[in-house]
């Protein structure tokens, strides 16, 4: 979910627009053109995931695949994230311009630190490289919607229940990913392993 | 889908300069979520409905945004009053309605829907393409602009690409549940995806090379800013500042600060 614009308070902005930056560029700086121009189509499969809904239990949720797009891009999953939300804010006013550093960092810094810690399981083969995929889709998720909560509740101690509501409902969500990330690696591992050591 | 309604008119906010529109709208952005106080988040509303008017926007499109903005702040209608502590409004069991919490939310559309409001007036107005230009000629990282620019102009091929998976597993009698069999499926569409555009993007970089694409785009046709251009950022410049000012000088809602 977005936090929308108006909402946060500024320590709080000031300090996600900082971490955010940071971000976008350490992985600006590990991008050539070539690989700009696919981290340009992976940041719009991204953005596309994000217009997808899949079932999820009795309800449905959409995607976010912050995870599969670390796994792809590394730190350049910072830049890459960064343009899909601004795009989202630009063309369906989703988000907006003073969350957009905090959005990004939520979503862009757990699937960059899942992506290193599980990456020595996922180049193994078998049980441990599906289990290394579920960790880095669920946690991915799981950590976006923790520092979402966390954004909220250091606001304002006003928005502690809203931000137990929200991880709570999430929790679905997590799982989905973690199952859903595990399909996807082990199709692009069949079909493109290259790519998947492309950064 | 991607379709851009507000960057087609021929308003007086579309005539401006579009790097002074960028500037604008980022202080009035940035003046907007500063505010603690109601009333000085009224007056910026205000300011906001007014620029959304000048700017001629489609009303149908408009409206579409404006609920998306509210989605959220819908949720926090839904859960913030009810939160513990503070004096309540309405008592009913174990549930309570909070008189703090119900000034907080009031606070967060205010300024939600202004801020929305002030970005469809002076952003959306603009496309894509004018918007990557505008940012870099405001010494914005030419990758990132690249970035920008290339995301957006293959969205539409991406979903195109995920568009013909989607009829064809349609075709074939799929209907997604939550199950192993509809997560595979699931998975193996959008795995294709991506490897679709790794795939094209090794393509296009070749072609781009080719044609001696040396890291950054030439524009044919430079921004110029006129006379206008300066009365309307003087003119905005005093309207935040009075907001601004009202806002910390405050004095009857000095109970109301949150942040």
């Amino acid at each position: 979910m977005h936090i929308s614009e108006g909402v946060l308070s500024w320590p709080v902005l000031a300090g996600g627009a900082a971490l955010g930056v940071s971000g976008v560029v350490i992985g600006l700086r590990r991008l050539d053109y070539e690989k700009l121009v696919s981290a340009a189509f992976v940041a719009s499969a991204f953005f596309v995931a994000s217009l997808i809904h899949v079932p999820v239990g009795p309800s449905s949720a959409h995607l976010i695949l912050n995870g599969f797009v670390a796994v792809l891009l590394g730190w350049a999953a910072f830049p890459a994230i960064f343009t899909a939300l601004l795009l989202q804010a630009v063309l369906f006013s989703y988000g907006g311009i003073t969350v957009l550093g905090l959005n990004t960092f939520n979503m862009a810094f757990p699937a960059v630190l899942c992506s290193l810690l599980f990456f020595p399981l996922l180049a193994r083969p078998g049980m441990r490289r599906a289990a290394g995929a579920f960790c880095c889709g669920a946690f991915s998720v799981a950590g976006a919607v923790l520092l979402t909560a966390l954004s909220l509740s250091w606001t304002n101690e006003g928005f502690a229940l809203s931000a137990k509501i929200l991880f709570v409902a999430h929790i679905p969500v997590m799982l989905a990913e973690g199952v859903l990330t595990v399909l996807m690696f082990s199709f692009v591992h069949k079909v493109r392993p290259d790519i998947l050591k492309f950064f | 889908m991607f379709d851009e309604p507000f960057a087609r008119g021929q308003s007086f906010i579309h005539k401006l300069d579009p790097r002074i529109r960028l500037l604008c709208a980022g202080s009035g952005i940035i003046c907007t979520a500063l505010l603690r106080h109601r009333a000085a988040a009224v007056y910026s509303l205000l300011l906001a409905v007014i620029l959304f008017i000048l700017s001629k926007p489609k009303l149908k499109f408009a409206f579409k945004r404006i609920l998306a903005v509210n989605i959220f702040i819908l949720f926090l209608w839904l859960t913030v009053p009810l939160s513990p502590g503070g004096e309540n409004f309405v008592q009913a069991g174990s549930l309570g309605i909070n008189r703090r919490g119900v000034e907080l939310v009031t606070l967060l559309t205010l300024k939600s829907n202004a801020i929305a409001l002030l970005f469809l007036a002076l952003v959306a107005t603009m496309n894509v393409a004018v918007l990557g230009k505008a940012l870099s000629s405001l010494r914005c990282p030419d990758k990132l602009v690249f970035l920008l620019l290339f995301t957006y102009r293959y969205i539409h091929v991406v979903l195109d690409g995920w568009q013909r998976l989607w009829s064809a597993a349609k075709l074939r009698a799929f209907t997604p549940g939550s199950n192993v069999r509809s997560y595979r499926a699931f998975a193996n569409m959008l795995g294709m995806t991506f490897v679709q555009s790794f795939t094209r993007s090794g393509r296009v970089y070749e072609a781009m090379r080719l044609r001696g694409f040396s890291g950054s785009f030439v524009s044919a046709a430079p921004f110029k800013t006129a006379g206008r251009d300066i009365v309307f950022v003087i003119l905005l410049v005093i309207l935040l500042a009075i907001i601004y000012a009202r806002d910390i000088y405050g004095v009857e809602h000095a109970g109301s600060a949150y942040f």
